[in-house]
């Protein structure tokens, strides 16, 4: 069920596990919309203007009024649309929700940069890091289908972006998220059955390519 | 719902004194647990394994943590007592773009400000300034982040109308002030003003105390605290 809402429109940038929270939240509710890739080197005047405070994607315009940080916007889009609900209804069940998808927020991506930009011991350390990061999400996830239960909700919005970087991180890191968290996996292969996922996530070796040209931006290695 | 409700804080935080403000204003009353944070009970060890901090919310003895998601919580859980976010979608994401802002850019700014020294000092005050306009400009003529009335955003900001004075004088520095940031400085005395605010307060005299001695220690050791 399609619906044609006026006026949506989400800048963005193509690898961005930001972004694709955004467009995998607005499939699942079968929202269509403008999607505007931003060259994130030489930002636009739209997103300048309409993310002035931290003139960074995703931004997601709707009716003209600009909506911004990643989560904050999914949680617009289940409030607008109602079909799906990404969260659930029960007030205590919602703050668990909460909590693991700033879980993610607070931890995943700062560590993952640390994997790929550090090297020696810095490196090992962030390795240790996101294998105890992960261990715990594997804990919450445990034999459920996906984070939200029965239902793909909004942890599993909020997670599963990053799992198109599992491939990079193990690479970077030397490890395996397979033998770490193998529950994890498997959930990730689940998401990625589900239209919406599949068609917002790039492949694992792309987004490892696109780590590449970011090491050397850095002069990393 | 006669479920217990009991708040694990520590009497200098501002994030448990968050929740102590919003439940106050909701009319809830608590069971109040101070915590020695240089000496975790087992109890917040055993509800917040993840990030051992203050404050822990429980309600009918499970737990809800991080300032924030406590917030929603409770927000959802005491409808109709004094609202703290809006009832439109968008007026809700503002809210909580703008508590959101005033975790991640404000506070730690404005507490880095106050610890640090040299050119790192002078980096974190740009910074804290800045932050503080930007913030201000969202107080947009209205008495409270919330409108009318005290609001998600108002909460989350009462380290800037209460800890941040504190920290200034401790660190000799100046970043809040009438001249520079006038419509966040009425905002201050319009919020401090309030009696409900006024209860939840921490004394400054005891705040002073404590952040003076901390920074007695990290002269005796010159070790960084952050």
């Amino acid at each position: 069920m399609a619906t044609a809402a006026k006026g949506v429109v989400l800048l963005d940038f193509w690898v961005s596990p930001f972004g694709q929270r955004c467009r995998i939240a607005l499939a699942e509710k079968g929202v269509e919309y403008e999607y505007k890739e931003e060259n994130l080197w030489d930002k636009s005047p739209l997103l300048l203007k309409a993310n002035p405070v931290h003139k960074k994607i995703p931004v997601l315009i709707h009716e003209g009024n600009p909506i911004c940080e990643s989560l904050v916007i999914v949680q617009y889009i289940d409030e607008v649309w109602s079909n799906n609900p990404l969260l659930p209804s029960d007030p205590y069940e919602r703050a668990q929700a909460r909590f693991w998808a700033d879980f993610v927020d607070k931890k995943i991506y700062e560590c993952g940069t640390r994997l790929w930009k550090l090297k020696g011991e810095a490196q090992e350390e962030a390795r240790k890091d996101m294998i105890e990061i992960l261990k715990l999400l594997e804990g919450e996830l445990g034999d459920k289908k996906y984070f939200g239960g029965e239902t793909f909700g909004f942890v599993d919005v909020a997670f599963v972006p990053f799992s198109a970087w599992f491939y990079s991180y193990e690479t970077c890191g030397n490890f395996s998220v397979e033998k770490e968290c193998p529950k994890l996996v498997a959930w990730a292969k689940r998401c990625m059955e589900r239209e919406s996922v599949s068609k917002s996530l790039h492949d694992p070796h792309k987004v490892h390519e696109f780590v590449g040209h970011l090491k050397k931006m850095y002069g990393v290695e | 719902m006669a479920e217990e409700v009991k708040l694990l804080g520590s009497w200098g935080s501002p994030f448990s004194r968050r929740v102590e403000l919003a439940l106050r204003l909701k009319g809830i009353s608590y069971d109040y647990i101070e915590e020695d944070l240089s000496n975790k009970s087992p109890l917040l060890l055993k509800y917040n394994p993840i990030h051992k901090k203050v404050p822990v919310f429980l309600h009918g003895g499970k737990p809800v943590v991080e300032s924030l998601v406590i917030l929603e919580y409770i927000e959802e859980t005491w409808e109709g007592d004094h609202a703290i976010l809006p009832k439109d979608p968008y007026e809700r994401a503002m809210a909580r773009f703008w508590s959101t802002f005033v975790d991640e850019k404000c506070i730690p700014a404005i507490w880095m400000s106050c610890w640090t020294e040299g050119d790192m000092q002078q980096n974190f005050m740009i910074q804290s300034k800045e932050n503080l306009s930007i913030l201000e400009g969202e107080l947009k003529g209205k008495k409270f982040f919330g409108g009318d009335a005290i609001g998600m955003v108002d909460i989350a900001a009462f380290f800037i109308a209460h800890w941040a004075g504190v920290l200034q004088e401790v660190a000799g520095i100046s970043l809040i002030n009438e001249e520079k940031h006038p419509i966040l400085f009425k905002w201050i005395e319009e919020f401090m003003s309030s009696s409900i605010v006024m209860e939840c307060l921490p004394a400054r005299e005891g705040l002073l105390a404590y952040f003076q001695a901390k920074k007695e220690a990290i002269r005796a050791t010159k070790a960084p605290v952050y």
